[in-house]
């Protein structure tokens, strides 16, 4: 049954009948990074640097060193990126199981609420009221918060002021009700990290990534075409590279979807 | 008075831009004095300790009493002119470049009587004053200058080929985030350049200084991030062959030696900037810089480096940051050998701490803002190599000059040992 099954979505992914959708910004040294105080250790901005070109560095062949930080374009966030996830179990991205790189994914469209406010929250009154449209989030599906934000880019994308950024997150209690009522596996945004621009003035500070992590659970950020996804019904595939204690990734995250939906 | 220079006409696209001459570059050791008191804009001659008898040419003993104690001392510039001819032509391709020449002799009032240029309102038999400048080929001249101020003076033609004097030409500012950026701007522009281009690094975040810097004019704000090579080449593709003077003050600094911190992050951001930085820098633009040095009125003149004076001896506060500076430093000494053969000049300005947010904690006296663009651009017209900007780092130098390795203890054994 599992061959048929795997013979069946190769053919119907060479078929058009399930499309591959590419939810990764490309990386690029102008892309934003998070921003900290500057008197704190800073995320690594995207850099490349040419070893040879066909030329007198290497006659035959072009290549290039990289530097980039584990948290720089679109990435995964492991548990032990946050002090609340620091004792959970597997907690680094080279000890997490491979089957959680791949599951189910519901996205929650929130780009007319956040087209009208920069600090759009998520919250548990926003996430019940899309389950009554389209079923209950089901126990280890991914869940992304949808604002169209990645439609943005340069100073607009980070959205910063005198008083810090301005993006879109979910509240504490939001996050809460997707960890403890739902048991998702993950929440991922557009935005430049999974929680609100703002997300330094709840309580706790910075609570997806608070919580998520506390839980055992991961983060996606910068996300990218969350407009291309069904509300429910797509796979998500997000695998980090395996890094020894690695507490994120940059990474290539896909999605497929099936003909109807798309 | 000296004819006024009008703005050079817009280059015409037809003709090949000239290569660059030298004046002769050869000199005997001894006269290498000279040329070190020039970069820094000093007038200075042998001075024999024995018997205090000044002299020139430099030579290897004193022509009075054969002592070879012959330190460099800053000399009383005032003497007479005693002759003068003006060359017409000569078998030097650099000088028949740009005859005729006004050369003649002076007698110094401390005694011997040199061989010089001759500043065009130079009065015959008339009093001047001397200056050392270092002419293209990197070496010490000698130039009598009217002792009064005249009508455009910088704008001789013989003055302005030993300096680099911003007056109508095109400059490069490579940060508009470093907090000197609008003061260094206006200086420049008011210096009479004819634009400023200024490199604004990740344009996704703001910065105080973006609106008061698109508020002056003559100024053009591009993207330029000198730790991302793909971008220094960008630019350099787009304004290089325009590029007449370059201003690097990107810095990036934060406080604390090896052990402030237990890891490499600052540092290598330390490194990223302010030495590989300026290396992109370098190869991005030296090339086309130095093919422009001979380019009429606005050719390719000068790059400035911004370093800190702890760049000579370090500053344990601020450790790393001074490592990375005496690296720039270094660099600074590789580019001005690799450019010399152009004569496109290197000047570093030192300074000691600025008036920043990241020395904020540290007492007076820091350099101004106003203070360190009035060094950039009186640099640029002296013609320098090295210029030390406030009272911190000339005495710094000043200390560095006698003795090293004392500095060095100054620097590092402040307190009391309790």
């Amino acid at each position: 049954m599992s061959q048929s099954t795997l013979t069946d979505l190769a053919s119907q992914i060479a078929a058009g009948d399930i499309h591959i959708v590419d939810l990764t910004h490309t990386l690029d040294p102008d892309f934003p990074v998070i921003i900290l105080p500057p008197e704190f250790g800073q995320c690594a901005r995207f850099r490349m640097e040419e070893i040879s070109a066909y030329d007198h560095r290497g006659p035959a062949w072009k290549w290039h060193n990289i530097t980039l930080s584990e948290h720089t374009g679109t990435h995964f966030d492991a548990p032990s990126h946050w002090i609340s996830g620091r004792d959970v179990p597997n907690n680094s991205v080279d000890e997490i199981a491979p089957e959680m790189f791949v599951g189910p994914v519901c996205v929650i469209d929130c780009s007319v609420d956040a087209a009208k406010d920069d600090d759009f929250e998520l919250t548990p009154e926003v996430i019940q009221d899309w389950e009554t449209k389209h079923g209950k989030i089901p126990k280890g599906a991914w869940v992304l918060m949808r604002t169209d934000w990645s439609k943005k880019s340069g100073a607009a994308y980070l959205n910063m002021r005198e008083d810090g950024p301005h993006s879109p997150g979910p509240t504490p209690d939001g996050i809460r009700f997707l960890i403890d009522k739902r048991e998702i596996r993950g929440f991922g945004t557009e935005t430049i990290g999974t929680d609100a621009g703002q997300g330094s003035h709840y309580t706790p500070p910075y609570p997806a990534h608070y919580f998520l992590h506390g839980a055992g659970k991961y983060g996606l950020q910068c996300l990218a075409n969350l407009d291309q996804l069904p509300p429910t019904g797509a796979i998500l595939m997000a695998a980090p590279l395996k890094i020894r204690n690695g507490t994120g990734s940059p990474l290539r995250v896909l999605a497929m979807v099936s003909g109807e939906n798309a | 008075m000296s004819t006024a220079l009008t703005p050079p006409p817009r280059k015409n696209p037809q003709k090949r831009t000239v290569s660059p001459t030298r004046p002769p570059e050869t000199r005997s050791r001894a006269a290498m004095g000279l040329s070190a008191a020039a970069a820094e804009g000093r007038f200075a001659l042998q001075c024999c300790s024995e018997c205090d008898r000044v002299q020139y040419p430099p030579r290897d003993a004193c022509c009075n009493c054969l002592s070879t104690e012959l330190p460099w001392k800053n000399i009383s510039p005032n003497g007479t002119i005693l002759a003068e001819t003006t060359v017409q032509t000569s078998t030097k391709l650099y000088f028949r470049e740009r005859a005729p020449w006004r050369t003649g002799s002076v007698k110094l009032d401390a005694g011997p009587t040199l061989i010089c240029h001759l500043h065009g309102d130079c009065e015959r038999n008339g009093r001047v004053k001397m200056i050392n400048r270092l002419d293209r080929s990197g070496q010490g001249v000698l130039l009598a200058m009217p002792q009064e101020r005249s009508p455009n003076m910088e704008d001789d033609p013989q003055l302005r080929a030993m300096t680099s004097d911003p007056k109508h030409r095109r400059v490069l500012i490579t940060d508009a985030r470093n907090p000197n950026s609008p003061t260094l701007a206006k200086a420049i522009v008011e210096a009479g350049a004819s634009m400023v281009f200024i490199g604004e690094g990740e344009s996704w975040r703001p910065y105080p200084e973006q609106k008061e810097l698109a508020a002056i004019d003559k100024v053009e704000i591009l993207p330029l991030d000198v730790t991302d090579t793909l971008s220094v080449q960008r630019l350099a593709g787009e304004i290089g062959g325009k590029t007449d003077i370059l201003i690097n003050n990107a810095r990036f600094v934060r406080p604390g030696g090896v052990l402030a911190r237990g890891d490499t992050g600052f540092a290598r951001d330390e490194m990223e900037v302010n030495y590989l930085g300026l290396m992109r820098l370098a190869q991005a633009f030296g090339p086309g810089m130095c093919s422009r040095t001979s380019d009429g009125v606005n050719s390719a003149v000068a790059w400035v480096n911004i370093l800190s004076v702890h760049a000579l001896s370090n500053a344990p506060d601020y450790g790393c940051f001074s490592a990375s500076n005496a690296a720039a430093r270094s660099l600074s000494q590789s580019m001005r050998a690799e450019f010399r053969s152009s004569g496109l000049r290197v000047m570093n300005v030192y300074c000691g701490p600025t008036d920043d947010d990241w020395h904020q904690p540290l007492p007076p006296p820091k350099v101004l803002l106003s203070a360190l663009a009035r060094s950039v651009v009186q640099g640029l017209k002296d013609g320098l190599e090295e210029t030390y900007c406030g009272d911190v780092a000339k005495d710094l130098y000043e200390r560095f000059r006698q003795n090293p390795n004392v500095l060095e203890r100054e620097m590092t054994m402040g307190g009391d040992g309790a």
